[in-house]
């Protein structure tokens, strides 16, 4: 095993809703190594998100619960941590972005203010200090006139701009780990081409680790070196990104792949449906949680739920069938 | 995708349609200026295909999907509907023309009616139009549920108690129940998650084909549209920049706007993806209000030169049915 700056094992969140406690994330193990790219790919309600704001403890508490798991980076268990450790950890080492730009920052405050206040809460640096580094943040990511732009709010930046000024803030005290929540969502897609550019661009030049979380298959091929799929709070495979797409295992994999049309394609032919939805667990499951929409499952798909197995070179699937065949591996 | 049509009738023929949105300002509320959604749109829909329009937020395919359906009241054009002008229809004459024209719209949680059953919500149409009454609307509901793959049992029950995916089909069975000819998809799976896209993408494609129906297809998703479109117009600020068969649109774009956006795709295979050259486009899409001169796209396009700031592009068919503003699409031929 390589070493990994941020090593999570077994990590589990629930949800208290009146419905019933909802079993977001079902013992989820991962490592990232140094200057790696991480895609974690899932539908929503998969899992990817909660499993980030675990690591993260950003998850509102009540309703939620980290039940079991550990988290560690730089050795110490970010899960163990209080809440007043992790705010030292939170931004200055570990730096997330959100799907949306807008909600993520202060309206009232201009986005001068905004990049200077890590810079010297986390820093130390003094007010002069971290308005030339701000507008040299600025310009990093792409934003003309920085110095004149420090002055303007957030409703004066598009879409766009937004992400970048989100990106020259998690970079802004150098993190190690930058964990992006679905970045390119909300944006269209030649702006989406820009930010998956900018983001490749600086983790070129300043080597930290990504954690980039997506429902898009896509965005995952052209940017990350590794991948996770998760479905139902697991990890149902995990691979290289290459071997991913060349040699998908798990049958969600397989329908997921088979489900997006391609832009290449030179003959459209039918889009392979999954059939039924996503679940919602509100207990531990004691099958697989992918059974009921798999045209594989067998019948021991139905009596316990696998484990992730090795498959091919760093590969692994969590999958009693081997799909080629169709036979029990 | 209804390749198989070699009719070439024109369903819907659109010409410089303009839609222009005023903005009022001060007590008197006097109109300042106006937000261009629409501007100058011109294209033709054969009956049995389908037309995809796709662009990205803000470039005005929304509004021409309801400007069509005379949701709004265009500023400026034609909208000709199987031989009807439809501008110039009034009350009664247009409600009846809405039977033939059906809309499904984007977000499967905001289009239906909490508050009315499944089967209210299906059957609302048929009694709206007069086609049918008691017991029958019953038995055409349970027959629209079993066309959209859903169960005829849940016709008691209400929205919330179905997923995105399901929504969306009770919008399609409800778009379906007056028997349209021609349907305006706006954004159908945009809400959706992707492995409940290509279960609402396939059904589409069924229905087209049992029913010989006509698609518009609007959606900013540039595979997607690939996938189910016969023919193609990109959009941008209000104007369409390129239209073609999708095959040819893909082999050979000519408007550099298009280039850009294929290119900005994602492409699901890292191997191919990163064969690729990207064309990234520098800066945003400038506001409506406040367009640029000339060309639309000039303050983006990577090969502007002096005259795409002093007149606007006519949108020419440089090829048999490829239709391009532009003036250097020559250089891609």
């Amino acid at each position: 095993m390589p070493d990994f700056i941020l090593d999570v094992q077994g990590l589990e969140t629930t949800f208290k809703t009146p419905d019933g406690v909802v079993h977001a994330v079902n013992g989820v193990s991962f490592g990232l190594g140094e200057g790696e790219t991480l895609g974690v790919v899932g539908e929503s309600g998969c899992g990817k998100s909660v499993t980030m704001l675990s690591v993260m403890g950003l998850i509102p508490s009540p309703p939620g619960k980290i039940e079991a798991g550990k988290a560690f980076f730089a050795g110490q268990d970010l899960v163990k941590m209080s809440k007043e450790e992790l705010r030292h950890v939170r931004g200055a080492q570990i730096a997330m972005i959100f799907q949306d730009p807008m909600t993520s920052l202060n309206p009232v405050l201009t986005i001068g203010k905004q990049l200077e206040e890590p810079l010297v809460l986390h820093i130390g640096m003094t007010k002069k200090q971290a308005r030339e580094r701000a507008a040299e943040l600025l310009t990093m990511v792409g934003i003309p006139n920085a110095k004149d732009r420090l002055n303007d709010y957030p409703h004066q930046y598009s879409g766009g701009m937004r992400q970048r000024v989100m990106i020259a803030m998690a970079l802004s005290c150098s993190p190690q780990i930058l964990i992006a929540d679905e970045p390119t969502t909300a944006l269209d897609v030649t702006i989406q081409a820009q930010i998956t550019d900018l983001v490749k661009r600086l983790r070129d030049e300043l080597g930290m680790a990504i954690i980039w979380i997506t429902h898009d298959l896509g965005v995952v091929a052209g940017l990350a070196q590794r991948v996770l799929v998760m479905y139902g709070g697991y990890i149902i495979e995990e691979s290289p990104v290459r071997d991913l797409y060349a040699n998908p295992t798990h049958p969600y994999t397989i329908g997921l792949l088979g489900s997006l049309p391609r832009v290449d394609e030179q003959q459209p032919t039918k889009l392979y449906s999954i059939e039924g939805q996503p679940p919602v667990l509100y207990e531990k499951p004691n099958a697989c949680p992918f059974a009921p929409r798999c045209k594989w499952a067998l019948e021991h798909c139905w009596q316990e739920n696998p484990p992730l197995m090795g498959v091919g070179p760093e590969h692994r699937a969590a999958c009693w069938v081997d799909t080629k065949t169709g036979r029990h591996r | 995708m209804s390749t198989n049509n070699n009719n070439n009738e024109v369903l819907l023929h659109v010409e410089n349609l303009m839609m222009h949105f005023p903005i009022r300002r001060g007590v008197f509320q006097r109109q300042v200026g106006a937000v261009r959604a629409v501007d100058g749109v011109s294209f033709d829909v054969k009956r049995g295909e389908t037309l995809g329009l796709v662009g990205e937020s803000g470039c005005g395919k929304s509004t021409t999907g309801r400007t069509i359906l005379q949701l709004y009241k265009p500023t400026a054009g034609e909208v000709e509907f199987d031989g009807v002008n439809l501008i110039t229809l009034k009350g009664e004459q247009m409600r009846q023309m809405r039977r033939k024209i059906q809309m499904i719209f984007q977000d499967p949680y905001a289009s239906l009616n909490p508050r009315m059953t499944v089967g209210q919500l299906v059957g609302e149409p048929l009694m709206v139009h007069s086609v049918a009454t008691g017991a029958e609307i019953n038995e055409r509901v349970t027959h629209l549920l079993e066309t959209v793959k859903l169960n005829p049992a849940f016709a008691s029950r209400y929205p919330h108690e179905f997923s995105g995916g399901q929504r969306q089909r009770i919008g399609v069975a409800r778009a379906l129940a007056l028997q349209p000819s021609f349907v305006i998809c706006d954004e159908p799976i945009s809400a959706l998650d992707v492995s409940i896209q290509a279960q609402v993408v396939n059904l589409l494609e069924e229905l087209q084909q049992q029913f010989n129906l006509t698609y518009l297809f609007i959606a900013h998703d540039l595979s997607m549209v690939k996938h189910i479109s016969d023919r193609i117009a990109v959009m941008y600020l209000g104007v369409i920049v390129e239209l073609a068969t999708r095959d040819e649109l893909h082999a050979k774009p000519l408007h550099p706007y298009t280039q850009a956006l294929l290119s900005a795709v994602p492409i699901p295979d890292p191997i191919a993806d990163s064969k690729r050259e990207r064309i990234i486009l520098k800066g945003d899409v400038p506001s409506p209000a406040n367009p640029p001169s000339g060309c639309r796209f000039r303050t983006r396009c990577p090969i502007a030169e002096g005259i795409c700031a002093e007149s606007r592009p006519d949108f020419r068919e440089i090829r048999p049915g490829h239709f391009v503003a532009c003036f250097f699409a020559e250089r891609y031929l």
